[in-house]
Order: C-alpha cells, then sequence, then structure tokens
C-alpha cells in the first residue's frame, strides 16, 4: 500500500546524543502523504526527542532527515522555510498569551506566507469553526480551558497549511474529561487525509486512527507494525512488556 | 511666635524669590528631566542591545559546539558586554560622571552632554540584566512554538519574547528610571546646573540650608511621584491587553 505514496519525510541512521548520552541510536523511518504514524514508548525511550528532530527543534547529531527530498539537516537548508510546512502541536499548548486566538492563528500566515489580513482571518475563521471554537476568536488563552487550548493549537498549525503535522503528546497535560475532544480533532484530520507524526500514551487512538504503530525503546526503533498486527500479535519481548503494563 | 514667621518669611523670600531663584530651580528642573529623559532613551537602547546579545548567547552558543564566523561574533560581542556590565555595575557613577567630563570630553564645556552619555551609559548595563531576566523568564515553549511555525530567531524575539518580556520587566524598569532621575543629582560634578546643583549654589549664596535643600528634595519627590504614577498606568494598560 504505502509503496505507491508519496514518501513526504525520509529518516536515515538518525542519531541525537546530549553530551555523553545517546537519546537516538540510528533511526530509520519513512512517512508517506497520508500516514498516522503513531510513536509509543517508555517515558525516557527518546520519543519525543525523535519527534522534535524531525522539525529540528533538536538538532540531530547524526544521520539525516530528507523532508520533501531536501536534506534539512544540511547547515546550508533554510529550515524555517522547512518548519512552514512541518506544523507542531505541543503537550503544553504553547499558545501565545499576548494575543487573541486570532492573532496566534493569523501571525503565521500574515507575516511569513504574506496573506492579506483580511483572508487570513477569514481562514482561521473557518478553522475555528471546524472545531467548534468560533466564538472564542476575540478570547485570550488565558481564557481558555485546556482542551480549547489545544484545539486552538491544532487549528494554529494548520493555518500555515503544513503537508504534516507532528503531535507531541497533544493530550498528556489534560484533564481526562478533555481529552476525547481533542482526540476527535485529530481524527478528524486523520480522516481528511492529514499526514500526521504523533507521539502519545493514548492507546485507543493509535490502534483507530494510526496506519503504522512505532514503537521507540533505547533510542532504536524496536517494533513497527500495522496497528492491529502491533497491539494483537507484538513480536519483541520488550514491546509485549510495555503493552502488559500500559493496555 | 510672632518673631519667627518673621524668621521664616524672610527666609523663604530670601531663598526663593530673591533673585528669581524659584526660576533658577525651575531651569535646574528642566536640566535635570532633560539628562534623564535621553539618558533613558540611551539607557534602553543599550540596554535591550546588550540583553538580546547575552541571551542569544545564553540561548543558542553557549554550551553548544557550534563554530562559523556568524558565532564568533556573537562570542565576541558577549565578551564585550559582559565587560561592559561588569565595569559600568563594579564602578560609582560619579566616577564614571566626572571621567566622561574631565576625560573622555577633557572638560570640553558640554557638561550637560558628558552628563546624559554617562547616565545612559550607566543606565544601560542595568537595563540590560532586567531586560536579560525578563527574556529568560519566557517559556522555552514559547520559542518553541514561534520557530515551529517557521520563525526565524529575530521574527521570534520581536514578535513573541520581547513584548512578553517587558510586559514583565516593567516595574523594574520602571524603577531603575527613578533611580535614574535622581541619580542625575550628582551631574554638577560635570558642571552641569542641574536641580542639586541650583539648590547647592543658592544654599553658597545664602548661608541657609533649609529652603533651598528641602525645595530640591520636595521637587525631586514630586516627579517621582508623578512618574510612579504613569508607570501604574502603563501597566495596567499592558495588564489589560491579556488578562
Amino acid at each position: 500500500m504505502t509503496t505507491d505514496k508519496e514518501v513526504l519525510i525520509k529518516v536515515e541512521r538518525l542519531e541525537k546524543k546530549f553530551d555523553d548520552l545517546e537519546v537516538l541510536k540510528g533511526i530509520d523511518l519513512e512517512i508517506s502523504k497520508g500516514d498516522v504514524i503513531v510513536i509509543i514508548g517508555a517515558s525516557g525511550s527518546g520519543k519525543s526527542t525523535f519527534l522534535r528532530c524531525l522539525n529540528l527543534l533538536e538538532e540531530p547529531t547524526g544521520g539525516k532527515i530528507l523532508f520533501e527530498g531536501t536534506d534539512i539537516t544540511d547547515p546550508k537548508v533554510d529550515i524555517n522555510l522547512h518548519r512552514q510546512k512541518m506544523g507542531m502541536v505541543f503537550q503544553q499548548f504553547n499558545l501565545f498569551p499576548h494575543m487573541t486566538v486570532l492573532q496566534n492563528m493569523t501571525l503565521g500566515p500574515i507575516k511569513l506566507l504574506k496573506k492579506s489580513k483580511a483572508d487570513a482571518e477569514a481562514e482561521a475563521m473557518k478553522l475555528l469553526e471546524t472545531v467548534g471554537l468560533a466564538d472564542r476568536a476575540e478570547a485570550y488563552p488565558s481564557q481558555l480551558s485546556g482542551g480549547q487550548k489545544q484545539r486552538v493549537a491544532i487549528v494554529r498549525a494548520l493555518c500555515m497549511n503544513p503537508d504534516v503535522l507532528l503531535f507531541d503528546e497533544p493530550t498528556s497535560a489534560l484533564d481526562p474529561e478533555m481529552v476525547g475532544e481533542v482526540l476527535d480533532v485529530m481524527k478528524k484530520l486523520a480522516k481528511d487525509g492529514m499526514t500526521m507524526a504523533v507521539v502519545t500514551h493514548e492507546m485507543g487512538f493509535a490502534r483507530e486512527v494510526g496506519t503504522q504503530v512505532i514503537f521507540i525503546d533505547e533510542g532504536i526503533i524496536v517494533e513497527q507494525n500495522k496497528p492491529e498486527e502491533f497491539f494483537d500479535n507484538p513480536q519483541s519481548p520488550r514491546l509485549k512488556d510495555f503493552l502488559s503494563k500500559v493496555l | 511666635m510672632e518673631q519667627f514667621f518673621k524668621e521664616f518669611g524672610e527666609s523663604f523670600y530670601n531663598n526663593l524669590i530673591y533673585e528669581d531663584r524659584w526660576l533658577q530651580l525651575l531651569e535646574g528642573l528642566g536640566l535635570t528631566l532633560l539628562i534623564a529623559l535621553f539618558a533613558t532613551l540611551l539607557g534602553l537602547f543599550l540596554g535591550f542591545l546588550v540583553a538580546i546579545i547575552r541571551s542569544s548567547y545564553d540561548m543558542n552558543i553557549k554550551g553548544k559546539n557550534k563554530k562559523g564566523f556568524g558565532v564568533f561574533i556573537v562570542k565576541l560581542l558577549n565578551v564585550i558586554c559582559n565587560i561592559y556590565i561588569t565595569v559600568i555595575r563594579g564602578t560609582p557613577v560619579l566616577i564614571q560622571v566626572m571621567i566622561m567630563y574631565f576625560i573622555v570630553f577633557g572638560e570640553a564645556q558640554n557638561g550637560t552632554l558628558a552628563a546624559i552619555l554617562s547616565f545612559g551609559i550607566n543606565s544601560g548595563a542595568y537595563v540590560a540584566e532586567i531586560v536579560r531576566s525578563g527574556i529568560m523568564s519566557i517559556d522555552k515553549g514559547q520559542f518553541e512554538a514561534s520557530r515551529s511555525i517557521g520563525f526565524n530567531y529575530k521574527s521570534t524575539m520581536i514578535l513573541i519574547i520581547l513584548p512578553q518580556a517587558l510586559k514583565n520587566v516593567l516595574p523594574a524598569l520602571g524603577n531603575e528610571f527613578i533611580v535614574l532621575l535622581k541619580e542625575t543629582s550628582v551631574a554638577g560634578y560635570a558642571a552641569t546646573h542641574e536641580l542639586t546643583y541650583v539648590g547647592n549654589l543658592i544654599r553658597s549664596r545664602t548661608y541657609e540650608a533649609f529652603f533651598p535643600l528641602i525645595s530640591v528634595a520636595v521637587i525631586y519627590l514630586v516627579i517621582v511621584i508623578i512618574l510612579s504614577w504613569l508607570l501604574k498606568l502603563l501597566e495596567r494598560r499592558l495588564r489589560n491587553s491579556d488578562h
């Protein structure tokens, strides 16, 4: 299935060291258009570091990341241009507190994509409607609940019209009753064909939405499979052990 | 009692009315405000510059094994900034004023300019540390969110970090301006006829200390109270903008 799809991100022998601590020890992965790659693993396994390497928030210390054919680890590449095409959603939302919801969403499109304020705002309002927050456009982040903040963070990333969205534990900082509303938005995105890489502890989401599930442990990909196989028929002892603890 | 009031009235007349001495005090106040205003502007400019250089170094280069010409320049600027802050904070402002006037300017008759420059340079070192603490107080996630949208370091600073940092440090900055205004009272050493100098001059003419010095103190106090009130208004306005 994936063979005839356009490869969006190709990771080759990716390594990351913090001083002497080897966090990623050579990761290979292909993400094709429309894929929803769910990355799971214990805390400290390197899964978040891996995701943050994809848009160079962490600078890899070895290997390559080809994004739409360009090796973005090459220092000569203008990473800012490529980041515009790689949206990111954070565990702590990271909305800009000094701006309204609408300003948060339109800042990038106006300043970077050179859209007119009217166009950017019209697009932002449309997106806000899809997540049911059109009435909060003029609110400041501190006036929103956690779930609302994260939905805004997702549509803020979408405003840049990215080719891929990276989610770094998007529901981990939420109260339990708010997890659902955020996952629903993500499910809808996946259904609409958005390419996504998601680090999460939500096994239900991984099984339901993921096209591939990856288990990272001690800096390497230990197991990678389609969700059903992955959860119902895990191969490696480490994954079996991990699943027995979280499921 | 009657005698007391008579002497008091005479003293008031001699020290403040005679030879238009109140006007001299007002002129002194004008010069004080002029020095404080331009020194503040210079201090803000230098302070922001130094703060941005120092925090850029801290965030992007310190402890990382980066090479290249740009990295070398930032490292060099960072060293210069550190020396600047160390020297300015390590020496009394009065000495700085006198060095500026007697050595740098060579007594070139422009005490006001010498005062503006030395107070501006002095204030810059303190503003730099205040602003830097403000920049460092902003959550790292704000940086990452902005960079992940595709903003470069400079835009991230201008659009996301500095507006938040400035709001956090406004009380400290306001305090710095008030300190600066009062510190200009030593500008008389650079032959500048600012408020304190004029007050002292009147004292030396009338041989009476009470009215000249108390008047000067009251004028400073009123100016500082007005300044504090304006800063409070500004703070409130900024706070209202984001709840």
